[in-house]
């Protein structure tokens, strides 16, 4: 087994996704330990464009028509036979509706150990947050054996895995039999909605606003800053907000200048969707919600509470 | 919210009808007269497809499960007011509107926010979702320890009942520090249960969820025989009536009584630890679960009247004919769907009233009020100096 | 008819703090609250709106917990036909490894032609459990699911991607899916349903004899994230912090 690490990417529609960025920073300190080489693998077609941005030593390209698309089954069995020809020491996925759907498959397949929700490596192990981001699990990579890891936004900023050296590819044949699983189609997020990832400002909701109505205030309080209202999870299941308001896993990743929780607990899949926001202000009663942990200021007070005077003091301002 | 398509057997109608002799004066309900009396004074009658009177209608016409169809009954907020102008005595309230709404929930037919009162009811034992164990928290920080059943370990005279709202509410937790410091100041020997208590449970019966509520009783059951006590006090009176009036049902038989009228037996000693206060003008709103379902009017105002400097005066309604703030029936936790129907909230009405009496404070005696008024305080033009506080707080503030 | 199987699991409850026991690699169980894990609880809907649109049978199993029994009647009265309990000893050191392994020899006497499974949990450390179920069965696997129709042995799924954007894949059964939400929200049970339910329904219980673990990791250590990443606490009522806010927008010239 060499001290290598693979650094699976992920892209969609021809972007390439922060995560992957994200993913060659950790494999970079995991790197360290190991001494080995930090490779990218591509899995696409006619992709290769995609990747001349990554900090990779060098990196494994599968181009394939049946890879042009994600297909789990495609991807699966495609790593499973470069993972087991190469022997990689560790395996980076996303933790993410792309790489969670594989590398549990390919741990099952290959027998090989899985640490899930990855957020840093620290000095030769790997950091963990589970159960909402109230705890944090230290691990090590296996001794014999090529250890995957799914990997959560949070600890590295994108540009640490980022390069203006484009690495060599080298192309690896890729042989693909009939699959169970195809794409039908793409359904587009409902058109003509905001933008939230490239608002300023936004107000995010969660469970906490308790009422559709409520969404007012929020929408209120957006409109007096020039910015839009977006959410967490259960705002958009119950169908208060469209999915293009979603923010985190499976929503969009924001960047704004402020981002106000208003009542929004901070579960580690909100959380990877807002931790690059320049200055987050969360407003939970909860004192150990974990929004006060990634959070510039914080306020212990009922939203409900805070929200007229707040109107009041920014009319007056403004 | 699920379930349009519910089928019922013809003969539901029948069951449900005949389901409504059970309540007590139940059988009253084939002597309505169909006056409209109820749809009439009913607070959120207006915006409901089956206002009690009409309901009662389609049941002897036999096509109940229309009514069933609708949802507009979880704008009812059991706040009795029906039943107290009904010329027939037909338990409209406890009896019809409750049945109602037991039949819409087992169909699925409920309301998001709802529900997640009731899961919580159901998994923390409160309906606000929060951890059981924090239960006594608000007595946190305080100078003397509040005495715990558990670890007192010996009878006490009375059993505090803390209830839910004002164990967690934050601004209620502030009507049960004052409770607190009246009752240590007027030397009661009592406890509370602690984590141990789990919500009364009435507020869900209202809302449709017996089950939920024989549930937490059984639960609250077995924790009373734990202990020597000789009475239940609590100044929830949701709780006082399910102590009251329902558990006995259940085979559950404590004393129990709403501080109001413990402390007005005491009045004399309390009297005694006055100070000075200056003069207030205050109006008193009676909650519906002290005022119309259990009669108790006059301890409340004993209580204020006793205060040095209180002047109290009378909103238009009072009394058996008192506004109800919205919160009860399961009202505390259909806020949003009741605006999204009526783009009203029956406290605004209240705290107008409140206001046209020039009085500087509106003085309450249940758990739900003072953060329901308050809010309304906030929005109500002219309200802005309103003052909403808990009998009990002018109390402790008196002393 | 269609054979949907859902597995679904406790998982620790954020409503209390989590204390991590003595050795120092788990959490202390002593005060811990379980909770249904939301994603299965969405995949236990989709099961029961899958029924209820194209027929079928619905059989859910979970491994044993304290609660598990609560769980799998409520689930039972909400209108599952069969509901299951993988009898183990699930209390030392269990993944999801040795989970998916356990269910995957049980439901095979099911010959499921779907099995449901929340995307994740929130305590999973080694991995989310669907796809391992699939593989270990065998059967394809696409998670971030938040729709299904079935058509004959072909299924249609709506799979979730960041943004809001979704591709509809079709797979061919028998398959796993990850739900990530339901197409309606989990439906509320009455109590009075759950307790008749708890008289008349059975829970089947399955031995698991031996639990294998491997393929999951083993923590070294488990900690609280510290303290020193918090924010800066305004202090004060809503006047105070609004007043403390619109100074703070406006040094970062948001005002």
């Amino acid at each position: 087994m060499s001290g290598d690490i693979f650094v699976v990417f992920e892209h969609l529609r021809g972007q390439i996704a922060d995560i992957s960025y994200i993913m060659l920073a950790a494999a970079r300190d995991l790197a360290q330990t190991t001494g080995g080489e930090v490779i990218g693998v591509l899995l696409g077609h006619n992709a290769q464009d995609i990747v001349s941005h990554v900090a990779a030593d060098r990196v494994l390209y599968g181009d394939h028509p049946a890879l042009a698309d994600f297909n789990p089954e495609g991807y699966a069995n495609t790593l499973s036979g470069l993972i087991q020809a190469e022997g990689p020491r560790a395996v980076f996925f996303g933790s993410t509706s792309i790489g969670a759907d594989i590398a549990g498959v390919l741990s099952a397949r290959l027998g090989l150990p899985l640490v899930g929700s990855c957020i840093q490596i620290g000095e030769g192990n790997i950091i963990s947050k589970i159960c909402g981001g109230k705890i944090m699990v230290e691990t090590v990579l296996a001794d014999d054996d090529t250890t995957l890891i799914t990997m959560i936004p949070g600890g590295y900023k994108p540009a640490q895995g980022q390069s203006e050296t484009p690495p060599t590819a080298t192309p690896f044949e890729v042989s693909i039999d009939s699959l169970r699983i195809s794409l039908k189609q793409y359904i587009e997020p409902e058109a003509g909605d905001v933008d939230i990832s490239s608002e300023k400002v936004l107000i995010a909701i969660g469970r906490g606003i308790q009422t559709a109505d409520n969404i007012e205030l929020a929408q209120e309080l957006a409109e007096l800053l020039g910015g839009a209202v977006c959410a967490s999870r259960p705002v958009v299941d119950q169908g208060w907000l469209p999915a293009t308001r979603l923010v985190g896993k499976s929503g969009k990743s924001v960047k704004p200048k402020l981002y106000l929780a208003l009542g929004i607990s901070g579960a580690p899949e909100h959380v990877e969707g807002m931790a690059d926001a320049e200055m987050v202000v969360a407003i939970n009663m909860d004192p150990n919600a974990p929004i006060f942990n990634v959070a510039t200021y914080g306020a212990e007070i009922d939203l409900f509470d805070l929200i007229d005077p707040l109107i009041e003091k920014l009319e007056a301002a403004a | 919210m699920a379930a349009n398509s519910i089928s019922r057997s013809p003969s539901f109608t029948q069951e449900f009808y005949q389901s409504l002799f059970k309540v007590i004066d139940g059988e009253n309900i084939k002597t309505c007269l169909q006056c409209a009396n109820c749809s009439g004074v009913c607070p959120f009658g207006h915006v409901m497809d089956f206002p009690p009177g009409r309901m009662i209608s389609w049941l002897r016409a036999g096509i109940f499960d229309e009514v069933i169809k609708a949802d507009s009954v979880w704008m009812c907020v059991s706040c009795y007011a029906c039943v107290e102008v009904c010329p027939k005595n037909i338990p409209l309230t406890p009896g019809l509107m409750t049945r109602a709404k037991e039949e819409l929930l087992l169909a699925g037919n409920i309301p998001t926010e709802l529900q997640s009162a009731l899961e919580f009811s159901q998994r923390y034992g409160n309906p606000l979702g929060e951890s059981p164990r924090k239960r006594a928290d608000w007595a946190k920080g305080l100078e003397t320890e509040v005495p715990i059943m558990r670890k007192l370990n010996r009878p006490v005279d009375v059993l505090w009942f803390v209830g839910d709202y004002a164990s967690y509410h934050p601004r209620v937790q502030q009507t049960t520090r004052a409770f607190f410091k009246v009752l240590t100041a007027l030397g009661v020997d009592f406890a509370i249960l602690g984590p141990e208590e789990s919500s009364d449970g009435d507020s869900q019966r209202m809302a449709g969820e017996r089950g939920l509520f024989e549930m937490l009783a059984e639960k609250n059951a077995k924790v009373f025989e734990k202990y020597e006590f000789g009475e239940i006090i609590t100044t929830d009176p949701h709780a006082y009536n399910a102590i009251k009036n329902e558990y006995p049902t259940l085979g559950i038989e404590y004393p129990v009584r709403h501080y109001t009228e413990f402390l007005v037996e005491r009045i004399d000693d309390i009297k005694a630890l006055f100070k000075g206060n200056g003069e207030m003008r205050i109006t008193y709103h009676d909650p519906c679960y002290l005022g119309r379902a259990n009669g108790i009017y006059d301890a409340p105002r004993e209580l204020l009247e006793a205060i040095p400097g209180v002047e109290l005066v009378e909103m238009p309604h009072s009394r058996t004919t008192s506004l109800c703030c919205g919160g009860g029936g399961g009202g505390m936790w259909l806020d949003g769907f009741q605006w999204e129907k009526a783009h009203v909230r029956l406290s605004d009405w209240r705290v107008k009233e409140a206001v046209d009496t020039e009085a500087s404070i509106l003085a309450v005696a249940c758990p739900y009020e003072p953060p329901r008024f308050e809010d309304s305080v906030k929005t109500v033009a002219g309200a802005e100096k309103l003052i909403v506080k808990d009998i009990i707080e002018l109390l402790a503030e008196a002393i | 008819m269609t054979n949907i199987v859902v597995f679904a699991k406790l998982v620790p409850d954020l409503v209390e703090e989590l204390e991590i026991a003595d050795n120092g690699i788990a959490l202390d169980m002593e005060w811990l609250r379980l909770i249904i894990n939301e994603f299965d609880n969405h995949a236990v809907e989709q099961a029961l709106i899958l029924k209820e649109r194209t027929g079928g049978e619905v059989t859910v199993i979970a491994p044993q917990a304290e609660g598990v029994d609560e769980m799998l009647y409520t689930i039972a009265a909400k209108g599952a036909d069969r509901v299951m309990m993988l009898k183990g000893d699930f209390e030392a050191g269990v993944n999801n490894h040795a989970l998916a392994r356990a269910f995957a020899t049980t439901v095979q006497t099911y010959q499921p032609d779907l099995i449901l499974t929340g995307v994740q949990a929130n305590d999973d450390l080694d991995g989310a459990v669907g796809p391992l179920i699939a593989e270990y069965l065998g059967m394809p696997y696409i998670g971030y699911i938040s729709g299904v129709s079935m058509a004959g042995d072909k299924l249609s799924a709506q799979k979730e991607y960041p943004g809001g954007l979704i591709a509809e894949m079709e797979v061919a059964l028998p398959a796993v899916l990850g739900i990530q939400a339901g197409e309606e929200p989990p439906r509320y049970v009455a109590i009075s349903k759950v307790r008749q339910m708890m008289k008349t329904a059975t829970i089947d219980e399955y031995d698991v004899a031996e639990l294998n673990t491997s393929g999951g990791v083993t923590a070294n250590r488990m900690y609280a994230p510290e303290v020193s990443e918090r924010a800066e606490m305004l202090a004060g009522d809503e006047d105070e912090v609004a007043t403390r806010l619109v100074e703070i927008f406006k040094e970062a010239g948001l005002v």
